[in-house]
């Protein structure tokens, strides 16, 4: 049956039709879709996990016990799997565990550009990677089978544009029999690895290479296409797609299977064509190890290493190389000079007000500073996290001083405060970033008795990815009411003595609440609760601005909201994108009363 | 068959995901091959979002070339200027007539470009453009959120792919309690088509 799938949903499907019993993930772009789409299958067990580590560990345990599992996450994501990812590889599984991982060359949404690919090097691991979403389909099949029968957790390499693309793909619609009930077979030589087994087991990692060496010439996703002689082309993942577009005469060396490298393929290959050429994103994984074997391939000297590729860049490392000849067609380059449309914080965030609060009562912009003007230093330190309220980084909130990883931000506060930095250090962190890793941080604080505040943006869902669930939400994967965990509940528990709640849209208790965990020089916790804007389903009362009222101060400017919009002298609210009544943020800090609901008679526009 | 790269932007919150998505679906369900992409930034709401859609017997890269577009579809103008420079020779830009200032506009560190300099640049780079009043009409159907339907009407409009099919796809992906409405935004895209002269 021909379905348009994206590449998530492609991997989610094939990797149900491949018999998958249990699949684990956190959420984070552009990964997520994967387990948002096998958590619809009723015979698969699907979780959001805490984060990434634990989906990898659950991922090992479920095929310790004999199952297939899937373990999805974005490229950063691996880096907190990274541990029981490295142990899986020297343990080898028994059911089969596919680990997908996206990258996101382009930087759309990380903290980094990071290459996913060398990991399957460190860890000794296959690796596949699929171009389109049928490849995605097909590969996951292929996948669990590369994994049971070498007895080793596989790797597939997706991107944002492999993952975010949506492409024709057939499926066959029928799943594969899941034969095996769970069992776990006690083997500690296998899996508890001492150092003693730990050096039985390394020959067999060593010896399992050697046997996916000589396999990866007999893959069937590594395909030559035969086209002319005069340049062969190796690619794999998407830029396989712009080099076909690119250079319609040539040869292709097409790769399915990135690590181990085809050797026997590759030198057949490159005695076939008279020039070699890797187009690939990113470092130059391929093309180094390729030169490694000694085959003489260019790369890199032409291909950039920053960024997403496309066909028109392909194109012109074909001119620079002499390889395509350049067409006389219009010369095609962006206007100059419009103003940028940067992602910002929706109308009715309910971070918008404690980003006011804190831009405001740390001095960090004051009314120019709103449009950039000024580097004053602020009176407040504040460290970032992952998540939407990254973005009060920018003007006019500019109340976010780092950002780094999942959860750093905690740990970043507690070393400029031992580090000696004067004043109050305020770290911030969502309800599900905190979740994944900032209690860690929590219980340090209290440990080494830290003095800083921690504030915790709850709006009680993953937001940025796309709204998905977590164990602060009291909801599973697939939607089903559970055990929720609550966050002050479990900061006091780990001794926090200081935690205040409050109301993301009462302006008054915000400042309050802030103030006092300022002055107070034992650790804080405010927890700042408010339903996430893009949630609401009725939007009632919106808002509007009384200009007999209204002095032009902009106050109401400052919070950032995209719905309070100033075009041709006149501030005004556009009224599809104002929470209204949900919100009242710009109400509750107009100085002259000019802001009011709609229906209250006092807007004019 | 000739190729049809389409390329829509506008603001996040829009519906040009979805729409983006059943134009795909029509497209496949039309039997051509198709691909379609979307990039976005983070978050929710209020960047610029584009997403390409690939039409053709094969497709290879999911990205439209610059220069390629046939058809632009903008849902604000601003979006529209920015994105322009895609278009290719004999192309269509359809533009949604709606002013959505970016923060830094209202902050008033840059300027809205003007009706005048955004018509120019469609002058530019489109063999033909067409205004529509899609904001305007969505919120006088009762719902803003409908304005993703109309602009896939006027779409259909420069499409060879029979109005049965848009229909069918439509059905498929959305909700029956707002069907109805949708479908009435997918007619009023394809009048406002009209009244510019195609037909």
């Amino acid at each position: 049956m021909k379905k348009l799938l994206s590449g998530n949903e492609a991997f989610a499907f094939g990797a149900y039709h491949a018999g998958v019993m249990v699949a684990a993930a956190y959420p984070g772009t552009p990964s997520t879709e994967i387990l948002e789409s096998i958590a619809q299958f009723d015979e698969v067990y699907a979780e959001w996990s805490t984060n990434e580590k634990v989906a990898m560990e659950l991922g090992m345990g479920a095929a310790y016990a004999g199952v297939r599992a899937l373990v999805s996450m974005k490229q950063v994501g691996l880096n907190v799997a990274s541990d029981p990812f490295m142990a899986a590889s020297i343990t080898g599984i028994n059911g089969g565990l596919v680990v997908i991982v996206a990258d996101d060359p382009g930087v759309f949404s990380t903290q980094n550009e990071q290459d996913t690919r060398h990991y399957a090097k460190l860890a000794k691991v296959p690796m596949l990677e699929p171009s389109d979403s049928q490849e995605a389909y097909d590969l996951m099949a292929v996948a669990f089978d590369l994994s049971e029968k070498f007895d080793t957790p596989v790797l597939v390499r997706s991107s944002t544009r492999i993952s975010h693309s949506k492409s024709v793909v057939e499926t066959n619609c029928k799943r594969n029999a899941v034969a095996k009930p769970a069992a776990f077979k006690h083997d500690v030589e296998k899996y508890v690895m001492l150092p003693v087994h730990v050096r039985l087991r390394r020959p067999v990692v060593e010896g399992r290479l050697v046997k996916l060496n000589a396999y990866a010439d007999t893959f069937p996703g590594n395909q030559i296409i035969k086209g002319g002689k005069r340049l062969g082309v190796i690619s794999s993942g998407v830029a396989y797609q712009y080099a076909r577009e690119a250079f319609p005469k040539a040869s292709f060396l097409k790769l399915g299977m990135t690590y181990p490298l085809p050797q026997k393929l590759l030198r057949d290959f490159a005695s076939q064509v008279d020039r070699l050429i890797v187009i690939e994103e990113l470092d130059p994984f391929l093309e180094d190890n390729i030169k490694a074997m000694g085959i003489e391939v260019a790369g890199k000297e032409f291909i950039p290493r920053i960024g997403e590729l496309n066909t028109v860049i392909v194109e012109e490392a074909g001119y620079r190389t002499g390889l395509l000849a350049e067409p006389s067609r219009r010369k095609v380059s962006p206007p100059q000079g419009l103003p940028g449309r940067p992602p910002v914080l929706c109308g009715g965030c309910p971070h918008a007000g404690i980003f006011f609060v804190l831009n405001t009562i740390g001095q960090r912009s004051k009314l120019l500073d709103a449009r950039g003007k000024s580097e004053e230093q602020g009176k407040l330190i504040i460290t970032g996290d992952i998540g939407c309220y990254t973005l009060a980084t920018y003007p006019p909130l500019r109340a976010m001083d780092t950002t780094a990883c999942m959860g750093a931000g905690i740990g970043q506060a507690l070393g400029m405060e031992k580090a000696g930095v004067e004043g109050k250090i305020v770290a911030v962190i969502g309800d599900s970033t905190f979740l994944h890793s900032g209690i860690t941080g929590v219980v340090d604080a209290v440990y080494n008795k830290s003095g800083v505040t921690i504030i915790i943006l709850d709006n009680g869902t993953t937001a940025m990815t796309g709204h998905q669930d977590h164990p602060g939400t009291g909801v599973s994967a697939k939607g089903k009411k559970t055990q929720k965990v609550e966050l002050e509940k479990l900061v006091k528990g780990i001794g926090v003595e200081d935690v205040k709640v409050v109301d993301a849209f009462d302006m008054k208790a915000i400042r309050a609440a802030v103030r006092s965990s300022l002055e107070n020089p034992e650790l804080s916790v405010i927890i700042v609760r408010g339903t996430c804007s893009v949630r609401l389903r009725k939007r009632t009362g919106h808002r509007t601005v009384d200009i007999e009222k209204c002095d032009d101060c902009e106050t109401c400017l400052r919070i950032g909201c995209p719905a309070i919009q100033k075009l041709d002298e006149q501030v005004y609210i556009d009224a599809t994108l104002c929470a209204g009544d949900a919100c009242t943020i710009c109400e509750q800090l107009c100085p002259k009363k000019a802001i009011g609901p709609v229906t209250a008679g006092g807007g004019s526009k | 068959v000739k190729k049809q790269d389409l390329l829509m932007v506008g603001v996040g919150g829009q519906g040009i995901v979805l729409a983006s998505d059943i134009l795909s679906e029509v497209a496949m369900a039309a039997g051509y091959d198709v691909k379609k992409t979307d990039t976005l930034g983070m978050a929710q709401r209020g960047g610029s979002v584009v997403s390409h859609v690939r039409i053709a017997d094969k497709v290879w890269s999911p990205l439209i070339k610059e220069g390629e577009v046939d058809i632009l579809v903008a849902f604000e103008k601003l979006e529209a200027a920015r994105w322009s420079y895609y278009l290719g020779v004999g192309s269509a830009a359809i533009v949604n007539n709606q002013t959505t200032p970016p923060l830094s506009v209202s902050l008033g560190t840059s300027q809205y470009p003007g009706d005048k300099e955004i018509e120019d640049t469609l002058k530019r780079w489109a063999g033909r453009y067409y205004f529509v009043d899609g904001t305007r009409q969505a919120i006088e159907l009762g719902d803003i959120r409908t304005l993703n339907m109309l602009m896939l009407g006027s779409v259909s409009s420069l499409l060879p792919i029979d109005v049965k099919t848009w229909k069918g796809c439509i059905s498929q992906r959305l909700s029956p309690n707002i069907l109805k409405m949708n479908m009435v935004a997918f007619d009023k895209g394809r009048e406002e088509m009209s009244r510019a002269g195609v037909r």
